[in-house]
């Protein structure tokens, strides 16, 4: 077991508690770098998957898991960021201008949708995203000056550094980039008062008004950095799919979403890239997997949606912290070894809190 | 003038009268407590200082201001500061989290300074965690400082409570029935940090307590009240032979 001497103020601030974190994150990324040197085109493709759906979850992770609020339509943040960054790059704005305007205007967005729809609380909410996952929907198939409509939109992939995105190996490296960013980012804004107060509103909202949290302007504020990381994840994922059409952004992707953060672990930065990797690879392990199936149950059209649903079930019901609690489970096992008890994680009943105030 | 006062505040819910016309005031540096069976309307008093509630009539001042028609979130920038009957912490966080977030009205930094937690941002945090550990020095809090609240006895989770608000530099603490579900020995420390709270740090508070003994040693002045109404207010010795408290609490 590894104890921590504090000696500094800092040492509580830094992103890296100590040398151990630097060391395996300094590995990882440099595992990171090289990895084009092992892997061919079709597998570096997947992992800058992974990485775009990673940021998506940054996004939907601080708005969900941190903030507490659910929302059922995030799918609609990755159609403004793909369709504004398409629309930027083929009015010719370079690739670098581009992504920082994707970023405000996904911001803006998800201000002014934020303001309205979160009035709203629990269900109601749900219900009310999920209804903005079809109105963007439809705006996308409508607004044809814009998105060209059912006909689609090619996104055009400009040169950027001399480099061209349809190299596999160049695309890879920016998904990587932009990831870290991202991580670094929403690693700095949690550990901000700003992240404070969304972790304050989601544990109980009274007591962050009475700390003089303004719970309006946080939750709005919550909604629209969530719609900058997302927006920012559809500009990339325009350059991976190549050519937009509306059905892309539909609700089925806003689950998968749901999907990665549930599954990787609600409230925890890990658990958005443990759950890309396991909503990214996901359907390709079906793919496999259909061909060891006798073909009845193989070749029927809603085996991926349905393990899906019962993924997210499971996960609910059994791990609620996701790929990233049963990690720091299994890491503390290790760390007590032999004296783990099997209580540690059995949750307190509590029976203090009610409704009353 | 008194630092803080009620002018004829009533609150009703439909037909029912939580607060019936009540008034008084809180001298500076006072410990006031307010006392009463259950129902009489103290939290609902409480609530309405810190705006949760809306008053159907009557007024607030504080430091002769007007606070009736400020936002709730503004009330904590005023210096006034709360704990909860039924404990609000933030569950998932840390206690030192939770007490960072009672610096929150003292927040300079805006969202693009902390997305690159500029250098402002960092010596802000070390600004706030200076005064955070002074409040841990001063409660005792030393040992559970990155402990999540999950984790946290009862007691304990109280004394974290108080440390928030103590974070937030108030000029006026409202605790909320603060040694319900203490044991002996912990209600016996709170009256010496409640006592330590207004001779040391000199701030005013209005307290919401049952446990009589603990009230007519820390209060200074006691004010009952009973179905909304004021029964009675001066004290603790005077409180303590009131006639019409006497009924109120054990009946002819």
């Amino acid at each position: 077991m590894r104890f921590i001497f504090k000696t500094k103020y800092s040492q509580d601030i830094n992103i890296a508690k100590h040398n151990g974190d630097r060391f395996w994150y300094s590995l990882l990324i440099l595992i990171m770098v090289a990895l084009p040197l092992v892997l061919d085109d079709f597998y570096l493709g997947e992992i800058s998957y992974i990485c775009i759906l990673s940021i998506a979850g940054i996004g939907l992770m601080i708005l969900s898991g941190y903030t507490g609020l659910a929302s059922l339509g995030h799918a609609a943040f990755l159609g403004v960021g793909a369709y504004t960054h398409a629309f930027l790059l083929t009015n010719g704005i370079p690739f670098y201008a581009s992504i920082p305007i994707v970023i405000i205007v996904s911001f803006l967005v998800g201000a002014a949708i934020g303001i309205p729809i979160l009035r709203l609380t629990g269900m109601y909410l749900a219900i009310a995203t999920l209804a903005l996952g079809f109105i963007a929907e439809h705006v996308f198939i409508k607004w044809e000056h814009f998105t060209g409509g059912n006909r689609g939109l090619p996104v055009p992939q400009p040169e950027f550094l001399g480099m061209s995105f349809y190299d596999s190996v160049f695309f890879y490296y920016v998904c990587l980039v932009f990831l870290i960013a991202a991580m670094f980012a929403a690693i700095n804004i949690l550990r901000s008062p700003t992240g404070r107060a969304f972790v304050a509103i989601r544990d109980s909202e009274i007591a962050a008004q009475s700390l003089g949290v303004n719970l309006g302007l946080y939750k709005a504020l919550s909604f629209a950095i969530s719609g900058a990381f997302t927006g920012l994840a559809g500009a990339l994922l325009a350059h991976y799919i190549g050519y937009l059409a509306p059905d892309i952004f539909n609700i089925f992707l806003s689950l998968t979403l749901l999907l990665l953060i549930v599954v990787g672990g609600m409230g925890s930065l890990h658990g958005t890239v443990f759950g890309a990797i396991f909503v990214g690879f996901l359907p390709q392990l079906i793919a496999i997997c259909r061909d060891y199936l006798p073909s009845s149950i193989g070749s029927q059209p809603g085996l991926e949606p349905m393990l899906f649903g019962l993924i997210l079930v499971f996960f609910i019901l059994y791990e609620p912290l996701g790929i990233y609690g049963r990690w720091m489970k299994i890491k503390l096992f290790f760390e007590l070894f032999p004296t783990y008890k099997r209580q540690t994680f059995k949750k307190q009943k509590v029976f203090t809190k009610s409704d009353r105030v | 003038m008194s630092l803080f006062e009620v002018k004829n505040i009533t609150v009703a819910f439909g037909g029912v009268k939580a607060l019936n016309d009540v008034s008084f005031g809180v001298d500076k540096g006072e410990i006031f407590t307010i006392i009463g069976p259950n129902g009489a309307g103290k939290s609902t008093l409480f609530n309405v200082i810190s705006r949760i509630y809306e008053p159907s009539k009557g007024e607030i001042y504080f430091e002769n201001q007007n606070i009736s028609k400020t936002k709730p979130h503004n009330i904590s920038k005023l210096g006034i500061a709360r704990t909860f009957q039924n404990l609000e912490l933030f569950e998932n966080a840390t206690v030192l989290q939770n007490l960072l977030l009672g610096r929150h009205i003292y927040k300079r930094t805006n969202i693009l300074s902390e997305v690159f937690f500029t250098p402002s941002a960092r010596k802000q945090e070390h600004e706030y965690r200076l005064k955070v550990e002074e409040v841990i020095d001063f409660l005792d809090l030393q040992h559970y400082r990155d402990t999540l609240i999950n984790g946290l006895p009862y007691g304990v989770r109280k004394n974290v409570e108080l440390a928030r608000a103590l974070c937030t530099d108030p000029k006026l603490l409202l605790l909320d029935e603060p040694s319900s579900g203490l044991t002996n020995e912990e209600t016996i420390d709170l009256g010496f940090w409640i006592k330590d709270i207004q001779s040391l740090l000199g701030i005013t508070i209005i307290m919401i307590e049952h446990d009589m003994s603990f009230v007519n040693k820390v209060s200074d002045r006691i004010l009952a009240l009973n179905y909304g109404k004021i029964l009675a207010s001066g004290l603790p010795e005077e409180i303590k032979n009131n006639a019409d408290v006497k009924q109120a609490y054990m009946g002819e």
